[in-house]
C-alpha cells in the first residue's frame, strides 16, 4: 500500500476556499485511481481546529487533516515556511502525491515544496491518471491550450487548475481525523512572510467572490464612462472587471483585470460590455455560469462564448438596464 | 450569421474601401438587389483597409492614376471624411529636386491645384519638427489629405442601403463561384448560395484566391509594407485634429512620416520586398491582430529608423517617445504596378476590382460602375484593365519577379521609358539572334524583346552629324540613343527593316464575321477581300477605345492587327463582340505569325529582289491599304501595303517558324540598297510624330473623340456601330479641343543646355497659365520626340480651338522651366511629307 | 543596485491558437514573438529600479538563438546587458530551466558581482509552470516572493506588495539579495524609443550554449525532471450561439427579466 495523497488546503474565516475544495475532489479521484489510498490535508493556521473546519473536510474525502498551529509558522503567510511544511508532511507521510490548489498561494507553496523535495511539479492540472508514467493533462496559456504530459517522480506534485473539477461534498461522510503537525522549518524560511495588510476598500466586492461581474472592454471608450458599469455593478451587488486594453490605457486599475494575466473569475453572471472577446480575456471569464454580452457587433468573438446577447451600444444599453432595475425596485 | 437572399443582381465580395465604394456607385447607377458579402466583421473586416495609413497624395505621373485619385479625393470630400492637411515630398538629393520639378509639371497636366516647390526654410515653417538641413527642398500640395476610410465605407454602405439597393452579409465566407458556359451564375458561401448575374471581386489580397474559384486569374501579389506608430509626442499633446501638419514623404529614403493625433506614424517602402502567398495569409481567427497585420520584422526596419531619426530628430530622437505599434501590413502589388480592374477575360460577369489603394478606391469604383452599367467609364481605365495580361504575366515567376523589382519604385524616380530588368527575356522574335548580332538595345513590350536601336548603326552617326539631334541632358539621354534618329534618317533616305513581332493578331472567321466587325468598327470593314482597313473602335459614349488595322483576307476571314501592349484587352473586346450563335469566331494567331516592316524609298527594289517575282508589287499592282501573298525565299508571306512611318513599304506577316528565313532574305536583298535595321524608337516615335500618326494610350483615349483627334472621315458608313450616335453628335458639333502638332522653338534651358520633353508635360499660354478646354481638360503633351527629318523636337497636344491655330505661340513646362513652342499643324496634317507622296509612290 | 530580469520568448498569440500538425508546438508561421506581460513589467521594473537607485540591469533568457530579439527588445527599453542561454529551441522543463538559470546566475555573479534583485515573471505565458523563479531562489538560497504588484527598495531591503486572498493587499519584506516574481499591473511598461532601439541593435549579447535538450545540469545531477510534454491540444470549444434578447436600450426590460430568472437580482 502506497502512501497518501497530501493536499494543501487554503482556508480563511473558518472555511476552506473553493479552489481547495475542488482540489480535494480532484484528490479523491486520484486516490481512488491509486487503489484507494487516503487523502490527507495540510491546514496551516490554528483557527482550522478552533473553527471546527478540519473535521468537516471529511465530507470532501479527507481522512486526516494535519494542522500546523505553531504561530511562528501559522501566524502569517510565509511562502517558504509553508512550502517547507508541505514538503515535510509529504516526506513524513510517505505521500505518493502532493496537491495544491492552482491559486496564487497554492502554486507558490507547492513550488517551494517541490524545490525542497527536489521533485518536478506540474501546474494547473485538469486530469491525471497514475501509472508508470503518470499521465496528466495540464493547462497552458491560462487554459486556452491543453498539454498532455507524463510525469515520472517518486512523489507527484500537482497544482490543480481552478474550476477544472467541481466541489464534491458528500454529507454523512466520516469526519476527518485531526492531528497537529509540527514541521521542521529553518529560520531562513521564515524571513519572507506577510508583514502588513491593507484591507480592501469599504464596500468593495472582490472580483473573485462576486456573484455578478460587469465587465468593460475597449468599447467603454474612456475612464469616465466606467461610471455606467459601476452603477450597474452596485445595483447587482457585483464587481467591475475589465479587459487588458482597459488597464493598458490606464482607465482602471490592474486589480480589476480579468484574463490570462489578471484574475480568473467564476461568477453566476458575467456581463461583458463592449468586450470583443480576445482569447486572453475569455480564459479569465469562461468559468462564469452565464455570460451576457452587450456589443454593437453581432459577429464579435464574445458572441460565441456568450449565452445571451444584447446588440447595441453599451452606453445606451447599460444605463437603460440600471434604470429598469431602479424602476422595478422603486 | 447574416441571412443571404437566394438571388441577387450583383454580389460584391469584400467590404473594404473598394467593396463599399462599389456598392455605393452601383446603387447610384441604379443597380438594385446588390449583396455585399464579407467574411470578417464590420466596419473593419481585417483587410488592408483596416491598417491603411489613409493619406492621399494627389500627384502621379500617370494620367489614369491621377484621375482616379483626384476623383477619389473629391468623393471623400463630399462624404465629409476628408481632412485636408497638405503634403510635402522632400528631396535629399539634386536628382530628387529635379524629380520634384517633374512632379510639378505632372500636377499641372492633371489639374492638381496649388502645387509649388518649397525651400528647406519654407518646409521648416510648415513642419517645424523637421531638420531642414537634411533636405534640399520640397514639393508642396495643399490638397493632400487624410481620409477615414472605415467611416467612408460605412457611409457608402449606408447610402446604398438608404436607396433600398443593398443587403450586407458580414461574417459570411465565400466558398465557391459557379459558372456556366463561361458566365458567372452563383456565389457559394458558408451561409448559403446566392444566384447572381454579376460578381465583383473586391477582396484585396485575397482576390486571386476568390478569382480562382471561378477559373479566372488576378495576377496580384500580397506584399508587406512596414509601418510603426510612435508616441505620445510632446509637441502633439495639444493636437487639434488627427493631423495638423502636412504629411511628409521622404522620397529618397522611400518613407513617409505623419502626425497621427498625439503620435507619429512612419511608413516605409525601402526595405526588401517581402512577398506573401495568398494562401499563406492567416485566417481572421488565427491572426494576432488581423490577417493583414503581420508580425513586424525589426531587422528590415532598422535602417529606416536611422533615416527617420535624421529627418525628424526632435520627435524620433525623443527618448520619451515610444514605438507603440509596429506592423508588417499587407498590401497588393501587381506585375506592372497598376490596379487590376474590369471584367475578367475568362468569365463573363465576373469583375475584378483589386490592387487598389485608399487614394484610388472611390474613383475606380465609380469607373467600374459606369463601365458595368453603360460601358462608358468617364476615366479611361485601359492601363488597369484586368484583360491586359498575357499568360506569361500570370505566372508566379513573373509576378514575383516584377513585384519584387517594382516595390522599391514606389517612391522611386522612374523614367518614363524605364525598362524592367527581371524575368527577361520572355518572348523572342525568330530574328532575335540577328538583333543581338546587330547590337540591338532591347525594350520590352508585351513580353517581347523589341530592338529599340541597333549598335551597328552607330556608323550612321557620322553620316548624319547634328541631324541626329544629339542630347546633352542626362535625363533625356537615358533610355535613348542618337542612333534612333540616325536610323530614322537612313530609313527615309534608303530603307529600313523593322521587327514588329509584338503585334497581337486575331483572325475573325465565319459567315457572321463581317457583320460582327462592322458592328464594332467605325470604318467600313465590308470591303473587297485583299483590302486593309484602318479603323478606330469607340465606346458607346463615342470615346476612343482602340485603333487598329483589319485585313479582309477572304469574304469570311478577317485578320485584326493591333498593338501588343493592349493586345489581350483588344482580344477581349473582339471576343465579346462575337455573335452568340457562333456564326463568327475569334482565333488568336499572335503566336503563329511574326511581322517585319520594310519601309523606305528603296524597298520596292528590295522586296522585288527578295521575292520570286510572282507577285506584282508595283504601285498599281499592289496599292496602298491592300494585302496579298508574296513568296520570299520559298516562304509564303502575307504582305500588307501600309505604313506607320510615312514611307513606301509593307508589313510582312510570316509564319513564325519561318521568320528567320524571311528576315535573312530581306536583309540580303537589302544590302545593295543600303537597308538598315531600324528599331522601335523610329517606328513608335520619330517617324510617327513627323507623320502625325496617333497612338493609342497617348493621343487616343476614351476622353477624346474622333473629331477632336482629327480622325473623323468625311463620310459615315451606313451600318450601325458602337458609339455611332455619340459620334454623329460629335461630328455635328464643334470640338472643344483639336489635336495639334507643335514644334519646340528653342530647347535651350536657362543654364544653356538643350532640353527635350518626353511627353505628358503641361502646355501653358504665354502668360504661363494652364490651358483648359471647355470640357475642363487641361492641355498636355500627349507624345514627344525628335523629328530628325524636320529638324525640330515635336510634340502633340490637344488644344482648345482658340489656341489650335498654326503659328500659335505657347509654352511648355519642363523641369521647372518654360520653353517656347509653336503650333505647326492642326488636325491630322503631317508635318513631314504632308501630301503623303512617299507612301503612295 | 544590480538587477537581473529573466524573460522567456513566447509566440504572440491573439486569435485562435493553431497547432503544428504533430501537436508538438504552436504554429508560429504567422505569429510574432514576445515575452509574457508579467515579464514586460519585470523588465520595466528593472529599468526603473536602476533609474532610481543606479547600478546596472541585465536581461537573461533561456531559449533559441532567435530569443536574441527579446533580449534586444529589453535592451531597447533600457536594460544594460543581455545573456542568452542558447538552446536548440526544444522545450525545457521547469526543473532543468531553473537549474540552468541558477548556474548562469552564479557564473554571472562571479564575473560581474551579485545581483541584488532577480526579477522573474510570475509565470511564463506559454507553459505556465509557476515555479522557475522559486526554484532558482531556493537553489541560490535567497528569499523569494511571487505575485508582486509593487516593490520598494530601501536600505538593502525590499518591501513587496501583492493582492491578498479575498481582497486588499498584503506586504512582505525581504533582505537583499532576493528573487521576486512580478505580475502585470506592477507598472505600466514604457514603449521602446527609437534611439533605444538603435542602441539595442548595436549592443552585445553574451551567448552561452547550454545544450540541445531539456535535462541539462539538472538531469546530470540525477534530479527527476519534468513534466514531459507528449502532445498539445486545443480545449473542446463549447460552441454556443448567444441568444439575442434584444437590441439597444429597448432590451433593458428583457435583461432585467433575465437577471431575475437566473437569480442574480431579487424579484
Amino acid at each position: 500500500m502506497s502512501g497518501p495523497v497530501v493536499v494543501f488546503v487554503e482556508h480563511g474565516a473558518g472555511e476552506a476556499d473553493r479552489v481547495s475544495l475542488e482540489t480535494l475532489a480532484f484528490a479523491r479521484g486520484l486516490a481512488t485511481g491509486l487503489g484507494g489510498v487516503p487523502v490527507e490535508a495540510l491546514l496551516i493556521g490554528g483557527d482550522a481546529t478552533a473553527s471546527g473546519l478540519a473535521p468537516t473536510l471529511g465530507f470532501h474525502g479527507v481522512a486526516t487533516a494535519h494542522v500546523v498551529d505553531d504561530p511562528a509558522i501559522a501566524g502569517a503567510y510565509a511562502p517558504a515556511a509553508w512550502g517547507a511544511s508541505l514538503a515535510g508532511l509529504a516526506s513524513s507521510r510517505g505521500a505518493v502525491a502532493v496537491l495544491a490548489p492552482g491559486s496564487d498561494r497554492g502554486a507558490e507553496v507547492l513550488a517551494h515544496a517541490a524545490a525542497r523535495l527536489g521533485m518536478p511539479l506540474a501546474a494547473n492540472v485538469t486530469s491525471v491518471t497514475p501509472g508508470d508514467p503518470w499521465r496528466l493533462t495540464r493547462q497552458r496559456w491560462a487554459g486556452s491550450l491543453l498539454e498532455d504530459a507524463t510525469l515520472v517522480a517518486p512523489i507527484s506534485l500537482l497544482s490543480v487548475a481552478a474550476h477544472a473539477v467541481a466541489v464534491d461534498e458528500r454529507a454523512g461522510s466520516p469526519a476527518a481525523g485531526v492531528t497537529s503537525f509540527a514541521p521542521q522549518v529553518a529560520p531562513a524560511d521564515l524571513i519572507v512572510r506577510v508583514s502588513g495588510h491593507e484591507a480592501p476598500a469599504r464596500g468593495e466586492v472582490s472580483l473573485s467572490d462576486a456573484k455578478v461581474v460587469v465587465g468593460g472592454g475597449r468599447g467603454v471608450g474612456s475612464a469616465a464612462a466606467f461610471s455606467e458599469l459601476e452603477e450597474l455593478a452596485d445595483l447587482l451587488g457585483g464587481a467591475v472587471g475589465v479587459s487588458r486594453v482597459v488597464t493598458s490605457n490606464g482607465w482602471r486599475p490592474h486589480t480589476q483585470q480579468v484574463g490570462q494575466t489578471g484574475q480568473r473569475i467564476a461568477p453566476d453572471l458575467y456581463i461583458a460590455c463592449g468586450i470583443s472577446g480576445a482569447i486572453q480575456h475569455i480564459v479569465g471569464c469562461k468559468a462564469a455560469k452565464r455570460i451576457l454580452a452587450i456589443n454593437t457587433d453581432p459577429e464579435s468573438p464574445i458572441m460565441s462564448v456568450a449565452d445571451y446577447a444584447v446588440i447595441g451600444d453599451l452606453h445606451a444599453v447599460v444605463p437603460a438596464i440600471s434604470a429598469e432595475i431602479r424602476r422595478r425596485h422603486g | 450569421m447574416a441571412t443571404l437572399p437566394e438571388r441577387a443582381k450583383v454580389v460584391v465580395i469584400g467590404a473594404g474601401i473598394v467593396g463599399n465604394s462599389m456598392v455605393y456607385h452601383l446603387a447610384r447607377q441604379g443597380w438594385r438587389d446588390i449583396v455585399l458579402v464579407e467574411k470578417g466583421t464590420l466596419p473593419n473586416p481585417g483587410g488592408s483597409t483596416g491598417h491603411a495609413s489613409n493619406f492621399i497624395f494627389l500627384t502621379d505621373h500617370s494620367k489614369e492614376m491621377a484621375a482616379f485619385t483626384l476623383d477619389s479625393a473629391n468623393q471623400y470630400r463630399e462624404l465629409g471624411v476628408y481632412h485636408e492637411c497638405g503634403g510635402i515630398e522632400v528631396a535629399r538629393t539634386p536628382e530628387r529636386m529635379e524629380e520634384l520639378k517633374r512632379r510639378i509639371a505632372s500636377s499641372i497636366s492633371w489639374g492638381v491645384e496649388g502645387v509649388r516647390l518649397l525651400t528647406p526654410a519654407e518646409v521648416k515653417a510648415m513642419v517645424p519638427f523637421i531638420d531642414e538641413t537634411v533636405i534640399l527642398g520640397g514639393f508642396y500640395t495643399p490638397g493632400v489629405g487624410v481620409v477615414d476610410s472605415l467611416q467612408a465605407g460605412t457611409l457608402m454602405r449606408q447610402a446604398a442601403m438608404d436607396l433600398g439597393a443593398l443587403t450586407v452579409a458580414a461574417g459570411v465566407e465565400v466558398t465557391g463561384i459557379d459558372t456556366q458556359d463561361g458566365r458567372v451564375t452563383r456565389v457559394r458561401t458558408d451561409a448559403g448560395d446566392v444566384e447572381a448575374d454579376v460578381v465583383v471581386i473586391a477582396c484585396g489580397i485575397w482576390s486571386p484566391r476568390i478569382a480562382r474559384m471561378a477559373g479566372a486569374s488576378i495576377p496580384l501579389q500580397p506584399a508587406v509594407h512596414q509601418m510603426i506608430d510612435i508616441g505620445p509626442v510632446p509637441r502633439f499633446a495639444t493636437a487639434k485634429s488627427e493631423v495638423d501638419y502636412p504629411i511628409v514623404r521622404d522620397m529618397d529614403t522611400n518613407m513617409y512620416e505623419r502626425q497621427h493625433g498625439n503620435g507619429f506614424e512612419i511608413g516605409s517602402y525601402a526595405h526588401r520586398a517581402i512577398l506573401m502567398e495568398a494562401d499563406d495569409i492567416p485566417s481572421i481567427q488565427a491572426s494576432a491582430l488581423s490577417p493583414t497585420m503581420l508580425p513586424f520584422t525589426q531587422e528590415d526596419f532598422d535602417p529606416q529608423l536611422e533615416d527617420a531619426l535624421e529627418l525628424f530628430p526632435e520627435i524620433v530622437g525623443d527618448e520619451s517617445v515610444g514605438v507603440k505599434l509596429a506592423i508588417n501590413g499587407l498590401l497588393s502589388l501587381t506585375p506592372d504596378g497598376n490596379p487590376i480592374i474590369g471584367e475578367t477575360p475568362e468569365v463573363k460577369g465576373l469583375w475584378s476590382v483589386a490592387a487598389i489603394w485608399i487614394k484610388e478606391a472611390p474613383g475606380i469604383a465609380r469607373t467600374i460602375a459606369e463601365w458595368m452599367t453603360h460601358g462608358t467609364p468617364e476615366i479611361d481605365p485601359h492601363g488597369s484593365d484586368v484583360a491586359r495580361f498575357y499568360d506569361h504575366h500570370r505566372t508566379r515567376q513573373h509576378i514575383e519577379a516584377r513585384t519584387t523589382e517594382g516595390y522599391n519604385k514606389t517612391y522611386g524616380i522612374v523614367h518614363p521609358m524605364e525598362q524592367w530588368a527581371s524575368n527577361r527575356p520572355i518572348r523572342l522574335s525568330p530574328a532575335y539572334d540577328r538583333h543581338v548580332e546587330l547590337g540591338a538595345t532591347f525594350f520590352e513590350a508585351a513580353g517581347w524583346e523589341r530592338p529599340f536601336w541597333y549598335g551597328t548603326n552607330e556608323a550612321l552617326l557620322g553620316e548624319y552629324g547634328d541631324r541626329v539631334m544629339p542630347r546633352e541632358a542626362e535625363w533625356e539621354s537615358r533610355w535613348w540613343s542618337p542612333i534612333i534618329n540616325a536610323e530614322h534618317l537612313a530609313m527615309r533616305d534608303r530603307a529600313g527593316l523593322v521587327d514588329l513581332s509584338a503585334f497581337a493578331i486575331f483572325d475573325i472567321s465565319g459567315p457572321g464575321a463581317c457583320a460582327a466587325l462592322e458592328r464594332l468598327c467605325v470604318n467600313r470593314v465590308d470591303v473587297a477581300p485583299g483590302r486593309t482597313v484602318y479603323t478606330p473602335l469607340l465606346n458607346p459614349a463615342g470615346g476612343i477605345l482602340a485603333d487598329l488595322t483589319i485585313m479582309r483576307l477572304r469574304h469570311d476571314l478577317f485578320r485584326v492587327v493591333t498593338g501588343g501592349g493592349l493586345g489581350m484587352r483588344d482580344r477581349k473586346i473582339f471576343a465579346d463582340a462575337m455573335p452568340a450563335d457562333g456564326s463568327a469566331q475569334l482565333h488568336d494567331v499572335t503566336n503563329a505569325f511574326t511581322t517585319f516592316g520594310l519601309w523606305g524609298p528603296r524597298v520596292r527594289d528590295i522586296l522585288g529582289a527578295a521575292s520570286d517575282g510572282a507577285a506584282d508589287i508595283s504601285h498599281g499592282g499592289f496599292p496602298f491599304l491592300s494585302s496579298k501573298a508574296v513568296d520570299i525565299d520559298g516562304v509564303r508571306t502575307l504582305a500588307s501595303r501600309i505604313s506607320y512611318v510615312g514611307e513606301l513599304g509593307w508589313e510582312i506577316y510570316v509564319p513564325i517558324e519561318q521568320g528567320l528565313r524571311v528576315w535573312d532574305a530581306l536583309w540580303r536583298a537589302g544590302q545593295p540598297h543600303g537597308l538598315v535595321p531600324v528599331g522601335i524608337g523610329v517606328y513608335a516615335t520619330t517617324a510617327r510624330l513627323e507623320k502625325g500618326y496617333r497612338a493609342h494610350g497617348a493621343e487616343l483615349e476614351l476622353d477624346f473623340d474622333l473629331v477632336e483627334a482629327g480622325m473623323a472621315r468625311p463620310t459615315l458608313k451606313d451600318a450601325d456601330f458602337v458609339g455611332r450616335a455619340a459620334y454623329e453628335q460629335q461630328r455635328a458639333g464643334s470640338p472643344a479641343a483639336v489635336l495639334c502638332t507643335l514644334t519646340v522653338d528653342d530647347p535651350t534651358s536657362s543654364s544653356g543646355v538643350a532640353r527635350y520633353m518626353l511627353g505628358r508635360e503641361p502646355i501653358l499660354d504665354l502668360e504661363g497659365r494652364r490651358i483648359v478646354d471647355a470640357k475642363g481638360r487641361g492641355s498636355y503633351v500627349t507624345s514627344a520626340g525628335s523629328g530628325p527629318s524636320v529638324g525640330k523636337h515635336l510634340l502633340m497636344a490637344y488644344l482648345p480651338t482658340q489656341h489650335a491655330k498654326a503659328g500659335e505661340k505657347l509654352l511648355v513646362e519642363y523641369f521647372g522651366e518654360r520653353y517656347p513652342v509653336t503650333v505647326a499643324v492642326t488636325g491630322a496634317t503631317p508635318l513631314f511629307d504632308p501630301d503623303n507622296s512617299r507612301i503612295r509612290s | 543596485m544590480n538587477v537581473l530580469v529573466c524573460v522567456k520568448r513566447v509566440p504572440q498569440t491573439g486569435g485562435r491558437i493553431v497547432l503544428t500538425a504533430d501537436g508538438q508546438a504552436i504554429d508560429t508561421k504567422f505569429l510574432g514573438f514576445t515575452v509574457s506581460p508579467h515579464e514586460e513589467c519585470g523588465v520595466e521594473e528593472a529599468v526603473r529600479i536602476v533609474e532610481a537607485h543606479g547600478g546596472s540591469s541585465t536581461v537573461l533568457t533561456l531559449g533559441p538563438a532567435a530569443a536574441e530579439d527579446q533580449l534586444r527588445d529589453a535592451m531597447a527599453l533600457g536594460i544594460d546587458r543581455a545573456v542568452l542561454l542558447e538552446t536548440d529551441g526544444s522545450e525545457w522543463d521547469p526543473v532543468s530551466t531553473a537549474a540552468a538559470i541558477a548556474e548562469a546566475v552564479r557564473a554571472q555573479e562571479a564575473a560581474h558581482g551579485v545581483f541584488d534583485l532577480i526579477v522573474v515573471g510570475n509565470e511564463s505565458a506559454d507553459s505556465g509552470g509557476f515555479q522557475v523563479g522559486i526554484r532558482v531562489a531556493v537553489a541560490l538560497g535567497r528569499p523569494v516572493v511571487t505575485g508582486l504588484k509593487g516593490i520598494e527598495l530601501w536600505d538593502g531591503r525590499a518591501t513587496a506588495r501583492r493582492e491578498a486572498p479575498g481582497g486588499g493587499w498584503e506586504t512582505y519584506e525581504l533582505p537583499l539579495p532576493a528573487v521576486v516574481g512580478v505580475k502585470e499591473g506592477i507598472n505600466l511598461p514604457r514603449y521602446p524609443s527609437v534611439p533605444g532601439r538603435l542602441r539595442a541593435k548595436k549592443k552585445e549579447v553574451e551567448r552561452i550554449v547550454v545544450g540541445a535538450a531539456s535535462g541539462g545540469p539538472a538531469a546530470a545531477a540525477g534530479v527527476p525532471v519534468g513534466p514531459s510534454m507528449v502532445v498539445l491540444r486545443l480545449p473542446e470549444e463549447e460552441a454556443s450561439e448567444a441568444e439575442v434578447i434584444g437590441r439597444g436600450p429597448d432590451a433593458a426590460p428583457a435583461v432585467v427579466d433575465l437577471l431575475m430568472r437566473i437569480g442574480v437580482l431579487d424579484t
